[in-house]
């Protein structure tokens, strides 16, 4: 009994410890996403002018494909482009675009400067689509499988450790099954 | 001089208007619904920023999310339903305030555990201390008497 007053600070202190280790390797503004292993919500998007095809929920069917959340205001969008651009060239792909609150002609000249590796994309003039992606900052991307459910969401852009540990792996899986 | 510098510090402080994030052109018409969504929006987490509300923040997100809600409103939802909408796209997470359930169950109740423990172990401890035939409160025996008499003769 006596003993206690010696092992019971011990154990709440290991207790504590155990809790800060685990918590320090944790991104604190990462938010987990519950779209995760969740059909990709209902939505249908326009083409950006010019374009033929816009996006849909529809469109995410069938396939193991990729939906990234871009604009050309945002910085870090250009900075994942070239990975992107090379998981749907060299890694073959199907990526597919909502282009968030941009205006059609920034987002045009961009794809024209950057490249366009999408398959499709879909223009989010008014955010509302992507508010029911559960996005709260651009870039996004999410892995979809064959049945479209969203399997896997990256907030923030795409970094080759990611593509590599994680949705490469993770689309030659969902290609199996 | 400090007077006056605090008095124009006070004046200039006086004048700013109370900070809203709540633009004049979102204000909904309807006095009741207004105040409906003022309430949800203090209760609802902007994710941008992350520690204010969507009522508090100005990021284009939370603008989003406090048209979103007024959209609802308007359109007949109860408050929980708004919450519930949101909820299913952004998770827990979007509330200020998390929810009871088993996930949370250390955040709520891990404070009353820790009262319930120091409790515990004050009642132990006091309880010890009052127990009857203490070490410390054992009289002194025929030796001991003799020697604190001896002492405080010596002192007087």
């Amino acid at each position: 009994m006596r003993r206690l007053i010696f092992v019971v600070p011990l154990l709440l202190f290991a207790g504590v410890g155990a809790a800060f280790y685990v918590g320090f390797d944790r991104d604190p503004q990462a938010i987990p996403s519950v779209l995760i292993d969740k059909p990709v919500p209902t939505f249908a998007l326009p083409p950006l002018p010019g374009q033929s095809a816009g996006l849909s929920s529809e469109d995410l069917k069938g396939d193991v494909q990729l939906v990234n959340v871009f604009a050309s205001w945002c910085v870090p969008c250009k900075l994942e482009h070239p990975i992107i651009t090379r998981l749907a060239r060299e890694q073959g792909v199907t990526v597919r675009g909502i282009n968030y609150k941009d205006k059609p002609e920034d987002a045009l000249n961009w794809l024209a400067r950057n490249g366009n590796p999408y398959a499709t994309i879909g223009a989010d003039a008014d955010g509302r689509a992507a508010i029911d992606w559960g996005v709260y900052g651009v870039p996004e991307t999410f892995l979809i499988d064959r049945q479209g459910r969203i399997r896997f969401k990256q907030a923030g852009p795409l970094t080759p450790e990611v593509v590599e540990k994680q949705i490469l792996p993770l689309v030659k899986e969902l290609r199996k099954g | 001089m400090k007077r006056h510098l605090i008095a124009a510090c006070a004046l200039l402080a006086l004048s700013i208007p109370a900070a809203r994030a709540v633009e004049p052109s979102e204000v909904l018409p309807d006095p009741a619904l207004e105040a409906r969504a003022r309430e949800i929006s203090k209760d609802l987490r902007c994710l941008v920023c992350q520690n204010q509300s969507i009522d508090d923040s100005n990021a284009d997100l939370a603008r989003d999310l406090r048209r979103l809600v007024r959209e609802r409103l308007v359109a007949g939802d109860g408050n929980d339903q708004v919450k519930s909408f949101l909820v299913d796209r952004y998770g827990d997470y979007v509330l200020l305030r998390p929810p009871f359930k088993s996930t949370t169950l250390l955040l709520w109740g891990g404070p009353f555990a820790l009262l319930a423990m120091g409790a515990a172990g004050v009642a132990v401890y006091l309880r010890r201390r009052q127990g009857p035939g203490g070490s410390d409160t054992a009289p002194l025996t025929e030796d001991e008497r003799r020697r604190l008499d001896a002492l405080l003769k010596d002192q007087g």
